[in-house]
């Protein structure tokens, strides 16, 4: 007997294969909303720096949160198909199920990240980041992406047709907007403003920023962390918990 | 095999304060077809559910193979196989590799050649290396049942097997169906359709409201329900007076204004009828021949018909 997680991951690296408009979209999105906000509006913002300086963390938040909306789906589409009761009656772990799921979206992730840097340097990024800073850059990246993609696995299962899977993580991708990813918080109105600042991920995307700055600050990193560790947290056993309990 | 393959006694499970199964007893012979029939929402999904080690009943005791469903589950779904009410195929992916899937999950030695062997008996070698979207309903139906024969499970749950299919593929479903039982499979299925009961089931149990309301043979359940007969709708409660006091075992509904008369739906005796009505110069204004469905069954057995059956 093959590795039941070898089998879902192979399953679902297929449907990427077969399915590349999926990953198209979930890079496609991110680059046209950098283009928007860099290259046509942000000569109309000053934030201190070039703006792709300050955008790009944020960018790369947003590149994550876009490809989750097709993950709510396929999950939620192997639910009310009754795929997984299928592997459910053969004895499959649920955890085999569901990391095929969150490691395909983690690589989609990750190609659309690495797509918006690649666009970033050809608008003129230029960061500070030392080697090592780079590699927590790529930490947190990948931390973030598999923490919101165990919620999003979860927010699948709990979703009972297709069309709320495909709503779900509407607040995900609106999320961004509401943080210091476009413009500082301290810009923002009143109420806003707030929310912004506490919210995760503004830490996260401070963190972000002040490594690809070279100038890391701990009151920044180590909440980002303790936020990533949380929904990761969180995310596991909610989606675990779900899939155990539904027939 | 001899003796029961699946019994259940005093199944309940209830979701919040809806009771969806109300004390549910079973007993399936081994090598035999038994039919839960009933409406949607009468709880044979549940009931499937439940004897499939997907769903914990709140009460009762389930066993399959000889395996308790709570404490064996892992027995017991060795021992099974399962094919849900949608057909779970993997769209994405070609007939082929749905199956080489199922053989990939399971602990099967020569997997290529049992799918070789899948693909032919159900008509799908043509069509296995394309992608399963682009199968019909009936193709997906018979890929479907086929991944849950690439373990050769000796008991088979089929939940709504042919529910969407065209008359055609619903026949070839049936085929197959009474291939397996000739291997010696035991299967459970599930329908809506009391045709499909009969053709198939050698015991039904029909389904309302989370209780058996009957069970037996098709042919001691068909003996309970009232036969073919005739329907007419008069314009006035005289007229339906007059023709119930002309017709032989006549029944009158006077809210509806409608006269059912048995006979058998022949033309010669359906002519006599007419016949009748007409000596007494009666009209009727809507007539038709109706033979027994499952919303006589229900009738007959439960008082009320299926649609009520849906709460």
């Amino acid at each position: 007997m093959k590795n039941h997680s070898i089998v879902m991951l192979r399953r679902n690296l297929k449907h990427i294969a077969r399915n590349p408009m999926s990953v198209f979209n979930a890079v496609l999105m991110p680059i046209v909303v950098m283009l928007m906000f860099v290259y046509m509006l942000g000569d109309a913002f000053s934030v201190g720096v070039d703006y792709v300086d300050y955008a790009t963390p944020g960018l790369l938040l947003l590149a994550v949160c876009y490809g989750l909306g097709s993950v709510s789906l396929a999950v939620n589409s192997d639910k009310t198909k009754g795929i997984i009761n299928r592997f459910k009656v053969m004895d499959v772990p649920p955890n085999a199920v569901l990391t095929g799921h969150v490691i395909a979206s983690v690589l989609t992730n990750l190609i659309a990240v690495g797509a918006v840097i690649g666009v970033a340097f050809l608008l003129g990024f230029n960061p500070a980041a030392s080697f090592p800073q780079w590699l927590a850059v790529i930490g947190i990246v990948l931390l973030l992406s598999l923490a919101t993609s165990w919620i999003t696995v979860a927010l699948g299962l709990v979703a009972k047709t297709p069309e709320t899977a495909g709503l779900v993580t509407v607040p995900l991708i609106m999320l961004p907007f509401f943080s210091s990813a476009i413009v500082p918080a301290d810009k923002m109105g009143p109420g806003i403003k707030q929310f912004a600042e506490y919210q995760p991920f503004t830490s996260i995307i401070e963190a972000l920023r002040g490594l690809l700055n070279g100038v890391p600050a701990a009151g920044d990193v180590i909440p980002a962390l303790a936020w990533l560790v949380g929904i990761l947290v969180v995310g596991y056993f909610w989606a675990s918990s779900t899939f155990t309990k539904q027939a | 095999m001899t003796g029961s393959a699946i019994t259940a006694s005093g199944l309940r499970k209830a979701y919040h304060d809806k009771v969806v199964l109300d004390g549910i007893d079973l007993d399936v012979p081994a090598g035999t077809i038994f039919a839960l029939l009933g409406p949607n929402g009468a709880g044979k999904t549940t009931t499937v559910n439940v004897l499939t080690t997907l769903t914990k009943a709140d009460a009762g005791t389930v066993r399959v193979a000889g395996y308790d469903v709570a404490s064996d589950a892992k027995a017991v779904r060795k021992a099974i196989g399962v094919t849900g009410q949608f057909a779970a195929v993997d769209e994405l992916l070609t007939g082929r590799e749905n199956l080489q899937l199922m053989v990939d999950l399971s602990a099967i030695k020569d997997g290529q050649r049992i799918i070789a062997d899948l693909l032919e008996r159900f008509e799908l070698t043509e069509s296995a290396d394309q992608q399963a979207s682009t199968y019909s309903g009936g193709m997906r139906r018979k890929l479907d049942l086929a991944m849950t024969l690439v373990g050769s499970p000796r008991i088979i749950f089929l939940d709504e097997p042919t529910t969407g299919l065209d008359p055609r593929s619903r026949r070839t479903m049936w085929t197959i169906i009474r291939d397996l039982v000739a291997d010696g499979v035991t299967i459970l299925l599930t329908t809506q359709y009391l045709e499909e009961a009969d053709h198939l089931a050698h015991r039904v149990a029909v389904l309302d409201g989370g209780k058996i309301v009957a069970e037996g043979t098709p042919d001691e359940l068909k003996r309970r329900i009232p036969g073919t007969h005739v329907r007419f709708r008069f314009g006035t409660a005289a007229d339906l007076a007059t023709a119930e006091r002309i017709l032989d075992g006549a029944t009158a509904d006077e809210n509806e204004l409608v006269l059912r008369v048995p006979s058998d739906g022949r033309t010669k005796s359906v002519r006599g009828l007419l016949d009748r009505l007409d000596e007494y110069a009666l009209d009727a204004e809507e007539f038709s021949v109706h033979t027994p469905d499952l919303d006589d069954v229900f009738l007959a057995l439960t008082g009320h018909t299926t649609e009520a059956a849906k709460k």
